[in-house]
């Protein structure tokens, strides 16, 4: 008897030793996985929301990645449905959306306006612009709303993705009655098969207007008007930042060739000489130049518009294009200088899978490379990134669009506001500056305040909980010497914050 | 890059004393220039000015018969044009800037611009700041790489008047921006010493995080100080409605108290005038030329050391249109003033305003790149060498010199 309760008691004690020399490893394994969940969410997403941390470890980060992958499998959110379906000209179509815009314009008053007060011809400029406007502001809250409220977080990251890499500007022309259906069937695209997606972007007025190629036609001395022969615009963007890359081996003659073969690729919403397509696409035959082009070292007789869908097929397959692509997504989803191991290897899975992008993403996310630890928390976000994931974390679900949209103004991101083909970038050297810190961090305090929620300020305990265990020392630091008040900004404004 | 820290270092090293060194005759020059500080104002004026009606060539009859009811009179008739050199004159609505002119410090150049034939605002203003005429691709702008260029040692050398960077400054030097309008001191979250304490103990360390903060952290200190400073001495100048004009009297300010700011970027807007352009210009020319004489008499005697550059995208047709306005055309006025300008001047090749005389049948030609004129101020009054012009220029031909600089 004595003798088993010695035994006993052995066992409980060498037990008690192992399990209390177990739990800093234990800890360790929890604050791994804690992290791991938290890369997944913020390369993922734009950013963690309250809970989530929680909900992907239980899950798993399989189960989450899977789901964000094929993200018809995710209802959508109601909230995000219900305010897009309280934005008109968001139900509206793009030619509807003209057709308005049109009636202001004094050239299309009878007897060409001719006969209108000047005051009447400034009422209707003036209506004209408030209209332009109205439908560019619709356009920019429902991308705001997307990105911050939509449950597929990762198909929103992909639109951002996407939408850089086929980059139109809100500004030019009519593209602002376009972007949002350009938005859409990118989005539609964004997790498919690039051949379409670069298909789609070819035929879309916005890009056709934006790159210039509905002034691209056959020289024609006969013809009057603008459209006096061909642009080179759209087909040198088209190789250098949409499919091959600077230095994807091409040279001015396929340019000049590019250019010809999309001679004629416009569009239309005139009844007058025939309809464009369901998307306003219209192939101008009288435009285009028959004449046979070698493109890529490849002869392309010249037949019309099967030309057009020939290059593209080239360039989606080219293998400078699976590089090129390769190349960017990493930078997005790993390192501003991606490891060339991970390029290679997208870019074979890219031409293996021909151009699927789930497929390439799949492989990406299951790569040792985005899951070494060092490529934790090492990308700066941009400065859209970074006030959307500010939003989330602190759970502001209907924020003033306007400040929100200010604040990236300030932050020299407008939405839709990349003049220039090549899109925002998305590295640090684009986005560290010493204005933009100044004015993160401003911004932060604000939003701690209640800025952008109608003064409802932002608890700091509840941004602890939904943020985890991530901060350095140094930020804790800071926090702990910083009188209460100010811990939310101090959280929201902290390095960590500003990294995804 | 490395040239610029290696320059930092030897001046460090050795103080002011830095002899020439060798051949490299540039290394003098350089440091020499810090002592030198000349200071460049680029005016964008955006929505494409039509030229023709603020440098008016009253003596070319085409010019009254492409324009029945929106040319500028004679001079001497009402609202006639300001006599300058006997065959162009001035559009009354900028008589404050006639007195530099007199002076000999204003200068204009007609039939300048941009090489590129886009007639796109867009497209034209993003290659006119970017440099690089029909290269969409460049990430950055002119100003910005000549800031690069320039030596450098304290957080404000370039200053923005707006609130986002435009492409001009947009590249890897920090720039400073002043609200526009009278608000540039108002505050934000972080001069708040409370929240700026706070985030001092955060952004402390030296990680790209903390030293971008800390330089934005000196230049916003630099900034506050200067135009508070000026706010309290210079009271008598509130109650101006005109936003450019009290922003030119900031720059100015911001100039003078030797910030080291030696760039300076503002726009104004609205010169548009596919309508009723008449009745624009009669209202917009004053605040613009208000703003020009402000900021030359704000600056007193750097102005001698100053060059202010006034640019627009593209001119605009030389016949009126149907709605008493101007459409895209090309060719346009370059304005400049200051100091060391060979002024009351204007620099041209006129032509005529024949149909076989103009671009394309309707538009000034442009004879004068725009970059032409800019390099010209960079080299002889920024000392920018050869090498450095290449880089903010790159793949421009230097054309002859217009001699611009007296």
């Amino acid at each position: 008897m004595k003798r088993s309760l010695q035994n006993w008691l052995i066992i409980f004690l060498s037990t008690a030793v192992l399990w209390l020399g177990l739990l800093p490893y234990n800890q360790a394994i929890a604050k791994e996985n804690q992290d791991k969940a938290l890369h997944y969410i913020s390369r993922l997403s734009f950013g963690v929301r309250p809970g989530q941390i929680q909900e992907v470890q239980n899950s798993g980060v399989e189960s989450y990645l899977q789901a964000q992958l094929n993200p018809e499998s995710i209802p959508e959110s109601p909230i995000l449905k219900q305010r897009l379906g309280q934005l008109d000209s968001l139900n509206k179509t793009p030619i509807d959306l003209l057709k308005s815009f049109q009636k202001y314009d004094i050239k299309r008053q009878p007897n060409n306006g001719r006969n209108l007060l000047e005051t009447e011809k400034k009422e209707l400029i003036k209506k004209r612009a408030k209209f332009r406007s109205s439908v560019r502001q619709q356009a920019q809250k429902a991308h705001l709303l997307y990105g911050l409220l939509s449950e597929r977080q990762l198909q929103e990251v992909m639109v951002d993705f996407w939408f850089n890499h086929f980059n139109v500007f809100l500004n030019k022309k009519v593209i602002p009655f376009w972007i949002a259906d350009y938005e859409n069937d990118i989005r539609s695209h964004a997790l498919g098969n690039f051949r379409d997606l670069l298909g789609l972007t070819a035929h879309h007025p916005a890009m056709l207007v934006y790159l210039d190629n509905d002034l691209n036609v056959a020289p024609n001395k006969k013809r009057k008007g603008p459209l006096k022969g061909i642009n080179e615009n759209y087909a040198r963007e088209l190789m250098e930042l949409h499919t091959l890359g600077v230095d994807g081996g091409y040279t001015q003659q396929d340019v000049i060739a590019l250019a010809k073969i999309f001679t004629g690729w416009s569009w239309s919403v005139d009844r007058k000489g025939g309809l464009g397509d369901e998307n306003s696409f219209r192939f101008f035959p009288q435009r285009h130049d028959y004449s046979d082009k070698i493109f890529l070292g490849q002869t392309i007789p010249g037949t019309g518009i099967e030309e057009g869908e020939k290059a593209l097929d080239i360039l989606a397959s080219h293998p400078e294009t699976a590089k090129f692509i390769s190349y960017k997504l990493a930078q997005y989803f790993v390192a501003d200088e991606p490891p060339a191991s991970l390029v290679n290897r997208l870019a074979s899975k890219f031409e293996s899978s021909d151009g699927n992008i789930k497929t390439v993403l799949d492989t990406l996310f299951h790569s040792p490379e985005f899951n070494d630890p060092k490529y934790y928390q090492n990308k700066f976000t941009t400065p859209y990134q970074y006030l959307l994931a500010t939003l989330r974390a602190s759970n502001i679900k209907n924020p003033n669009i306007k400040r929100l949209k200010g604040m990236l103004a300030q932050l020299s991101m407008p939405i839709y506001g990349c003049a220039t083909p090549d899109g925002y970038q998305n590295t640090q050297e684009a986005w560290l500056n010493p204005e933009g810190m100044l004015k993160r961090v401003s911004f932060a305090n604000t939003i701690a305040n209640g800025g952008l929620s109608n003064k409802k300020t932002v608890n700091a305990k509840q941004l602890r909980a939904t943020l985890g265990n991530q901060f350095s020392p140094n930020t804790k630091n800071a926090i702990a010497k910083s009188p209460p008040r100010l811990h939310s900004s101090l959280i929201l404004g902290s390095p960590e914050m500003m990294s995804r | 890059m490395k040239r610029r820290k290696l320059l930092q270092t030897i001046a460090l090293a050795s103080g002011s004393m830095l002899l020439p060194v060798g051949c490299n005759s540039w290394v003098a020059k350089e440091v020499s220039g810090i002592n030198n500080r000349k200071r460049l104002v680029t005016i964008f004026l955006r929505g494409a000015i039509d030229g023709l009606n603020v440098v008016v060539p009253h003596q070319d009859s085409g010019y009254y018969e492409a324009r029945p009811t929106i040319a500028v009179p004679y001079p001497g008739e009402k609202g006639g044009a300001i006599d300058l050199d006997g065959f162009f004159g001035l559009h009354p609505g900028l008589k404050d800037i006639l007195p530099l002119w007199k002076e000999k410090s204003l200068a204009f150049i007609h039939n300048s611009g941009s090489p590129n034939p886009t007639r796109s605002h867009f497209d034209a203003q993003d290659y006119m700041e970017s440099g690089t005429p029909g290269v969409k691709s460049t990430a950055d702008g002119w100003m910005n790489r000549l800031l690069f260029s320039l030596p450098q040692d304290r957080p404000t050398q370039a200053i923005n008047v707006g609130n986002t960077t435009p492409k001009i400054l947009q590249g890897k030097m920090a720039v400073a921006n002043l609200t526009p309008g009278k608000n540039s001191t108002r505050p934000i979250a972080i001069d708040r010493p409370r929240v700026s304490a706070a985030f001092d103990l955060m952004y402390a360390g030296q990680d790209s995080l903390s030293k971008a903060y800390q330089e934005g952290t000196k230049a916003r200190g630099i900034i506050l100080e200067e135009l508070n400073q000026e706010m309290m001495s210079a009271n008598g100048n509130a109650g101006s409605v005109n936003k450019f004009v009290d922003d030119a009297g900031e720059v100015a300010q911001l100039m003078v108290s030797d910030a080291r700011t030696q760039l300076a970027f503002m726009e104004v807007g609205g010169w548009d005038t596919h309508i009723g352009q008449k009745a624009t210009f009669k209202r917009s020319l004053p605040n613009l030329g208000k703003g020009l004489a402000t900021l030359a008499k704000g600056l007193g005697s750097l102005y001698s050391d100053t060059v202010i550059v006034v640019i627009s995208e593209f001119g605009r047709t030389v016949k009126e249109n149907g709605n008493g306005g101007t459409d895209h055309g090309h060719g346009n006025v370059m304005w400049l003033l200051g100091g060391g300008i060979n002024g009351g001047k204007i620099y041209h090749q006129w032509q005529g305003l024949g149909e076989s005389e103009l671009y394309q049948g309707r538009d000034l030609p442009v004879q004068i790149d725009f970059r032409n004129a800019i390099a010209e101020i960079m080299k002889q009054h920024l000392s920018i060498s050869n090498r450095d012009l290449a880089y903010i220029f790159p793949k421009y031909k230097l054309a002859k010199s217009l001699n611009l600089l007296s």
